[in-house]
């Protein structure tokens, strides 16, 4: 056996351990990538940290905005109690409608073929530990019924889809991540293609052609196709349109906001099913983190 | 083994820190926790990589290269997985196994303790990483990933202005000699 001098023990010992993880990362590559126990083992020794940190930050950001930040306040409460007034005024109008809205719905019998959505609020309590992802970490694993590749959305839009689950806790893949993405399509002219991440705030609407008109303005929203997302969720507006060849660039800005998100929805269902934006703006902005409901039942 | 000694390099003393039982743990397991939990509410502090400060940190005052290499290595491969499955064990074990490596390796060379010092390594540091993590990413994963942009060059000074502050912070927890 051939001696290792000792001032080259250490530089040793820093190729072995580069080799061991290049390999580790090629094996990875090449597997499928289901998750591994080290990232079981990982999450669940970190999750109770995280638990923690989050309800303690909670907890200050509460004390902190309750108790101290007031300088404003008196000015802010003139302002919302017009705003109020005219808001009261506007929810009654909405509520007129929502109404006739309602009974054009069981007109189509649209509630009684996709009536129980079930929904479930989540907390975020990490998001990906480094720049290389965008994933959060939610409060709700296997125990709740969550699933892989379940949909996340927020009353604003699409968010991503569940890429982990494991007891408590799942991770979830944003539509910005550079792997994330969503079926989408075209308000106006219901012209379909991919919306997918970059890895920045800004994401991609793919496959459009370039005779196509495109505005910059125009919302998009989910079409159900990639049979995750449910249709008609908003994924986000045009902000900048190019021309290609054959295809068009076009530049979206998230309906949701990812960078700033703190509870989301799970749907507990991966059969595609139509979920109009009224309908879900109602359910979500009732929805509380600890329940399971299905869209239907809430008013 | 707990009480601080004295390198002798040439003609220059670099004395070797002890840390108290469970500091490096401590500080380890702090900086994986707040990196994952802190950007929920202040999504801008995304930009500070604080696994990587503590490496460079316990690289720089333990000045053992097999010992900060090994560190490194752990601090990286627990980022990894917490960073979700996208990304693969090993990226950033890599680029943190090399940085703990260099780190205690000039530890044991130049006195690090000015914060002069610390900054302009903790900055050439950052940048080190970063370059490794595209390396990577150009030839294990074969994606595109930009050398250089000014977003790169904010936050390795950053960092550096952060990790001065935190190693400061973080020379609390030695054992006095």
């Amino acid at each position: 056996m051939v001696a290792i001098p000792s001032r080259h023990k250490s530089l040793a010992l820093l190729g072995g351990v580069l080799l061991a993880q290049v390999l580790l990362l090629a094996l990875q590559i090449k597997r499928d990538s289901r998750g591994r126990l080290i990232r079981v083992w990982a999450v669940s020794a970190a999750s109770p940290f995280e638990r923690s940190g989050a309800w303690g930050f909670g907890k200050i950001s509460g004390v902190w905005h309750h108790y101290f930040a007031l300088q404003t306040t008196s000015r802010e409460n003139e302002a919302l109690r017009v705003e109020n007034d005219a808001l009261k005024l506007t929810i009654s109008q909405l509520q007129s409608k929502a109404a006739e809205a309602d009974r054009l719905a069981a007109l189509l019998n649209f509630k009684q073929a996709h009536g129980a959505v079930p929904l479930l609020g989540a907390r975020v309590i990490a998001v990906s530990a480094g720049t290389a992802s965008r994933t959060i970490e939610v409060d709700r694993g296997e125990r709740d019924g969550v699933t892989k590749n379940m949909a996340v959305i927020t009353p604003d839009g699409a968010v991503g889809k569940v890429i982990a689950v494991y007891r408590d806790t799942s991770q979830v893949l944003l539509l910005t991540d550079k792997e994330g993405g969503a079926g989408a399509m075209l308000v106006n002219s219901r012209t379909q293609g991919p919306v997918g991440g970059t890895g920045d705030p800004i994401m991609i609407m793919k496959y459009v052609a370039t005779e196509e008109d495109v505005k910059v303005g125009e919302k998009i929203v989910t079409s159900g196709m990639d049979k995750i997302f449910p249709r008609d969720i908003p994924v986000g507006t045009v902000v900048e349109v190019k021309n290609g060849n054959p295809f068009k660039l076009i530049r979206v800005q998230p309906a949701a906001k990812l960078d700033r998100l703190e509870t989301v929805i799970v749907l507990l269902s991966q059969t595609p099913v139509e979920f109009p934006n009224a309908e879900m703006q109602g359910t979500a902005n009732t929805q509380s983190s600890s329940a399971t409901t299905p869209a239907a039942e809430k008013p | 083994m707990n009480e601080s000694y004295e390198l002798r390099t040439g003609e220059t003393h670099i004395e070797v820190h002890k840390f108290f039982p469970g500091a490096i743990l401590f500080a380890t397991v702090a900086a994986l926790v707040l990196q994952a939990s802190v950007p929920v509410y202040m999504p801008r502090l995304n930009i500070i990589e604080l696994p990587l400060l503590v490496t460079i940190y316990f690289g720089l005052s333990r000045r053992n290269p097999s010992t900060g290499l090994l560190l490194g290595m752990l601090i990286g491969l627990a980022q990894d997985a917490l960073s979700g499955p996208t990304v693969p064990l090993g990226y950033y074990g890599i680029a943190k196994t090399i940085v703990g490596y260099l780190a205690s390796s000039i530890g044991a060379r130049l006195d690090t303790e000015h914060p002069a010092a610390r900054f302009a390594l903790t900055f050439g540091f950052f940048v080190l990483h970063q370059a490794v993590l595209v390396l990577i990413r150009r030839l294990l994963l074969a994606q595109p990933e930009a050398w250089f942009n000014m977003h790169l060059a904010i936050a390795a000074g950053v960092n550096a202005l952060v990790g001065t502050a935190l190693f400061m912070a973080l020379d609390r927890l030695r054992r006095r000699s």
